[in-house]
């Protein structure tokens, strides 16, 4: 019967999709590990130059830093940290959808520097300036990549193309949970408040030491945000694959049910046609 | 006898955790040795090689391309951009790129920055000198 043969069919192609799916959600996951076991090997290297960085910037209080001044705004760069591909839920919709809130509600000219295929083409569309993009970072970007970056937004900074540079990427919490957040990058922030400087011996100077330091310390936060938002978009298409699988299986149920409906019916149909015609004979 | 806690720490990983009697660091103004009660000292690293002696009379060494020391009465923390440690060192390239920037320093092509080769220069001495091939 037609009927039967269009629903094999179509269970046939919903399973093959489900096979994709259910590989892409393994693959999904194993570079998610990956990418959090990156996460975690960058957190000693930040938490100590964070701490030093602190100590410093309370000794070396006198000398004016570049990367930490603070100045009038002509230009905001909003740096955009989005997937190369899709397939990933909500990631990267939801990471355009704030970086297009953030530039309405700016009142101040701003320009974008994006990271990531899929933002680039989505505000190439845009009437927004780009100064920049960066694609195909890769599953596992390396420090290589995050040292470029940064390197370029703090010239552009001390060039004057950007008077101020905010990150926007997604935060990782966990697998099912990823929050796009804007942090500022340049001018670096730094608490006011007096710290024990505990009488440390600086050399060259401590100002020299923080100059040398602070870049590290954007190079730093840049490749955190990076790996950060490679966790999240691996854990965001984890998520939107096991979805999908388990969508799959709940259309192979309907469809096998009204396969084996049809079935029924069309035995049924067959049995009354037989009893039909054997009353026919007596 | 007292001893030195020594931690050397990349953005990428924990390359070295050890104890050590003594340690020395490419310091920007010169190396510089580190023995236990050291004062509270912050200093900038540049390319070079940093060796932990330890209890037993061995020692490690490291090949560093810059970055910074802290050092305390028990412990040294090296933040480096890039730490390697002696056996992992690829000293045919190492060779290699030393050659080349002895080649670029020697020859000084128009365009060449200088600061730049002689860093690569700097990077690959400390790389043979750590892997023991100098």
């Amino acid at each position: 019967m037609a009927q039967m043969r269009d629903l094999k069919r179509r269970i046939r192609s919903v399973q093959s999709t489900q096979h994709i799916t259910r590989a892409m959600k393994m693959v999904a996951a194993a570079k998610l590990r990956k990418a959090q076991a990156q996460v975690t090997a960058a957190r000693p290297y930040a938490a100590k130059l964070e701490e030093v960085v602190e100590r410093l910037v309370a000794a070396a209080d006198q000398e004016p830093q570049p990367l930490a001044a603070r100045r009038e705004v002509k230009k905001a760069g909003y740096v955009l940290i989005t997937a190369d591909r899709g397939l990933a839920g909500g990631y990267n919709a939801n990471l355009i959808r704030l970086t297009e809130e953030r530039l309405r509600e700016e009142d101040r000219p701003a320009a974008l520097v994006v990271v990531g295929r899929k933002g680039r083409d989505f505000f190439r569309r845009q009437p927004v300036e780009i100064v920049n993009s960066f694609t195909d970072l890769g599953d596992n970007p390396d420090l290589t990549q995050a040292r470029e970056l940064a390197r370029q937004l703090v010239t552009m900074y001390l060039e004057g193309t950007l008077d101020e540079v905010n990150l926007v990427y997604t935060r990782f919490y966990s697998t099912i949970r990823q929050v796009p957040t804007v942090e500022r990058l340049l001018p670096i922030a730094t608490s006011r408040e007096k710290k024990d400087t505990g009488n440390y011996i600086y050399e060259p100077s401590p100002g020299a030491v923080l100059r040398d330091l602070l870049p590290r310390y954007c190079e730093i936060k840049v490749y955190r945000a990076i790996l950060e938002a490679k966790a999240s978009e691996h854990g965001a298409r984890m998520t939107a694959m096991d979805n999908a699988t388990k969508n799959a299986a709940e259309m192979i149920d309907k469809f096998t049910l009204s396969f084996n409906r049809a079935r029924q019916a069309a035995i049924t149909g067959e049995i009354l046609e037989i009893v039909a015609g054997a009353d026919a004979l007596k | 006898m007292a001893s030195l806690n020594l931690e050397i720490i990349t953005p990428e990983r924990v390359v070295l955790q050890a104890e050590a009697i003594s340690v020395t660091a490419p310091g920007i103004q010169g190396y510089l040795g580190v023995l236990p009660e050291h004062a509270p000292l912050i200093t900038s690293l540049q390319a070079g090689v940093v060796t932990c002696h330890r209890q037993e009379g061995t020692e490690e060494r490291l090949a560093v391309s810059g970055g910074f020391l802290e050092a305390g009465p028990d412990r040294v923390i090296i933040l480096a951009d890039t730490a390697e440690r002696a056996e992992e060192i690829d000293v045919d390239r190492a060779r290699k790129a030393r050659e080349r920037a002895e080649q670029r320093l020697r020859e000084r092509p128009p365009g060449l920055d200088v600061a730049r080769a002689e860093a690569a220069l700097r990077r690959a001495t400390a790389r043979l000198k750590a892997a023991g091939a100098m």
